[in-house]
């Protein structure tokens, strides 16, 4: 492989970012502490809530924001995960496999296992799905993701095995080693640690050599071609670590709500997870913290004040677009690195 | 017996085909001469779908509320163009995204406040009640033979209006050359607000049409907005040609499949599951036509800049 470009120089305000990535984790680690100590553990379940929504923009924040691949159909790749979590704890409540052929697949109560098959059902789809919307660009790129995530959402609701368009209920949440996932705070702590390796993951491969080909690739992708690097494997496999980033998100999602359908895959969470991402500020590392901590507070007391909350933060969500550009990281830490 | 529900079930697919292209003509052309990625389409199909009903409902003619339906969602696209989306046409499609969406939450939510939780219902009107007798022995609802014919109908003053007119002439010069067409003295914000409230109108009908065979509810819009990205995706961005052989395309092999993958499924599988299997089936028909387009040719069925 050649040398790929070298990264662009640091601004002098770059040491702002990083402080304000970890302010905004520590403000939220510190507000579930805190909800729980003050033994409330409805606030304890909000913060884990932002935690895997964020963890969820997160891997999208991947391919959207540091690849410039706007995905509309991320929705299902947090969906399949979820799936992966509400598919074995039906199957380990009823004591069967989940398939018995061609091979045996016992099922688990256990979150590792249902981790990794979450993981893995979102990334084989982000590879089917990115294959072959990555031979396109542009505008045909994000009406395809979405259709393709339409494809599996109308697949789900169809499919009359695992419950259909109701979806199915978790009635036992999914266990992990040596802690109790029903203590609030416990599972929170779950949630917040699986945030942290989806963002520490998203910054060992954005300045890695892989990362700086990525960049390239968004920013012009004939001099990355020049430089002998082709730019569809580089988008492919980010979009695949993006869509199983996401997945795993998905699987404990469904875990903290004790339910998953096909409503975790349809294109309005697809959509609100892009919102996340531009909220928070778009290819910014702790981006979809903040965004997703700002819909979750907008929607939960803005939801608390009127019925009408929806207009509301649509009317918000124009304002943000039209009138400040860079999302709440932007705001914070001032300009990103490069355009 | 095969025979009759073959033709019926064609004039079905052809009948959603048709709406399908009026729905999408309008994303097309937006696409086309202004760049705009615009996912509130769906909402303009809603709030004719919603006019048409409350207007029908209260002075008692569909053909007054039809009117009304394409006139409002007209005004509605053209308010939104002049008020927001003008701002966005030189933005990445990333804010244009975000702009609509967050458009959708509005205009659900306010038909939600105006007309009311509760879906309205759309009569048929009398002149188009009742069924033909189709060649095989199968009654057809005249309304849905409407459907066609209208859908036809306006397909038709499109292609005469894009290839016949000053106006179409200058939509034309805006899809190939924005910036030369304004040094040209055409005034292009005007084009533009007018291209915008002619998509809307176009949904806006489509929607109205709809209403009698569905009820009118909060959202019914965002499904056809989807099948229309699937339309022009397969007929090429830009293309009215290409949305309307896609439009039919979509619309066709959606109906057959719904009704006749469950019947081949039944052929060798148990009944209760090849109802079931067959659905799933032929829910994902229409996409893998196109992802098989998209492999075939990237830049659709007719790309719009060659």
């Amino acid at each position: 492989m050649a040398e790929t470009a070298t990264p662009p120089a640091r601004s002098r305000a770059a040491w702002r970012e990083p402080l304000v990535s970890l302010a905004l984790l520590g403000l939220l680690a510190g507000a579930a502490i805190w909800a729980d100590a003050a033994g409330e553990p409805y606030y304890v379940n909000l913060a884990s809530r932002i935690a895997i929504l964020a963890m969820a923009g997160a891997g999208l924040n991947l391919a959207l924001g540091f690849g410039g691949m706007v995905s509309f159909g991320h929705a299902a790749f947090f969906g399949l995960g979820g799936y992966a979590a509400g598919i074995a704890a039906h199957h380990a409540m009823n004591y069967e496999p989940v398939f018995s052929w061609p091979f045996v697949i016992e099922a688990s109560d256990r979150m590792p296992p249902i981790w990794l098959a979450g993981m893995a059902m979102a990334g084989l789809a982000g590879l089917a799905i990115g294959a072959l919307s990555l031979r396109t660009s542009g505008v045909y790129f994000i009406m395809i993701t979405l259709a393709f995530a339409q494809m599996v959402y109308y697949f789900a609701v169809s499919w009359p095995a695992y419950g259909g368009e109701d979806g199915l209920s978790i009635y036992v949440r999914n266990g992990f080693p040596g802690l109790d996932s029903y203590d609030p705070l416990s599972f929170f702590a779950l949630a917040f640690a699986g945030l942290l390796v989806a963002m520490g993951i998203t910054r060992v491969l954005v300045s890695s050599r892989f990362g700086a080909a990525l960049t390239m690739a968004r920013l012009n992708e004939t001099r990355l071609a020049t430089a002998g690097i082709r730019p569809f494997p580089i988008r492919l496999t980010a979009f695949a670590i993006s869509a199983v980033l996401t997945g795993w998100a998905g699987a404990l999602y469904a875990d903290l709500n004790g339910f998953v359908s096909p409503a975790m895959m349809s294109w309005h969470m697809s959509g609100e997870l892009i919102v996340f991402c531009i909220l928070g500020g778009v290819g910014r590392l702790a981006g979809p913290v903040a965004g997703a901590a700002a819909w979750v507070l907008l929607e939960t007391f803005l939801g608390g004040a009127t019925e009408r909350w929806p207009f509301f933060l649509g009317l918000a969500l124009l304002a943000v677009v039209l009138f400040f550009r860079g999302g709440i990281v932007g705001a914070l830490a001032g300009r990103p690195r490069d355009g | 017996m095969t025979g009759a529900l073959l033709i019926e079930q064609l004039l079905n697919g052809v009948q959603l085909g048709v709406m399908l292209f009026l729905a999408a003509a309008g994303l097309t052309l937006v696409f086309g001469v202004m760049g705009l990625i615009n996912l509130a389409h769906g909402s303009l199909f809603m709030t004719g779908a919603f006019v048409c009903a409350w207007v029908a409902g209260s002075t008692g003619s569909f053909w007054l509320g039809l009117v009304a339906g394409a006139l409002a969602a007209a005004a509605a696209g053209a308010v939104v163009e002049v008020l927001v989306l003008r701002r966005l046409y030189d933005r990445d499609h990333l804010d244009q995204v975000l702009a609509t969406f967050a458009l959708i939450l509005v205009f659900s939510e306010g038909a939600r406040w105006i007309f009311g939780p509760q879906p309205l219902w759309l009569d048929v009107p009398e002149a188009l009640q009742g069924a033909v007798a189709l060649p095989g022995g199968a009654a057809y609802p005249v309304y849905r033979l409407a459907i066609i014919g209208a859908g036809i109908a306006a397909a038709a003053l499109l292609w005469l209006l894009i290839s016949r007119t000053r106006m179409g002439m200058r939509i034309r010069a805006g899809e190939s050359d924005r910036e030369m067409i304004g040094a040209l003295g055409v005034n292009i914000a005007v084009l533009y607000t007018a291209v915008f409230a002619l998509g809307a109108g176009l949904a806006g009908f489509a929607g109205a049409m709809v209403g009698a065979l569905q009820s009118v509810q909060v959202g019914m819009g965002e499904p056809v907005l989807i099948l229309a990205f699937v339309v022009i995706v397969i007929g090429g961005i830009g293309s009215i040609k290409g949305a309307l052989v896609g439009a039919l395309l979509v619309g066709v092999v959606d109906t057959l499949g719904r009704v006749f993958l469950p019947m081949g499924f039944a052929a060798f599988l148990p009944p209760s599951e090849a109802s079931g299997v067959g659905a799933a089936v032929a829910s994902l028909l229409i996409y893998l036509l196109m992802a098989g387009v998209l492999i075939w040719r990237p830049k659709g069925l007719f790309p719009a800049d060659g």
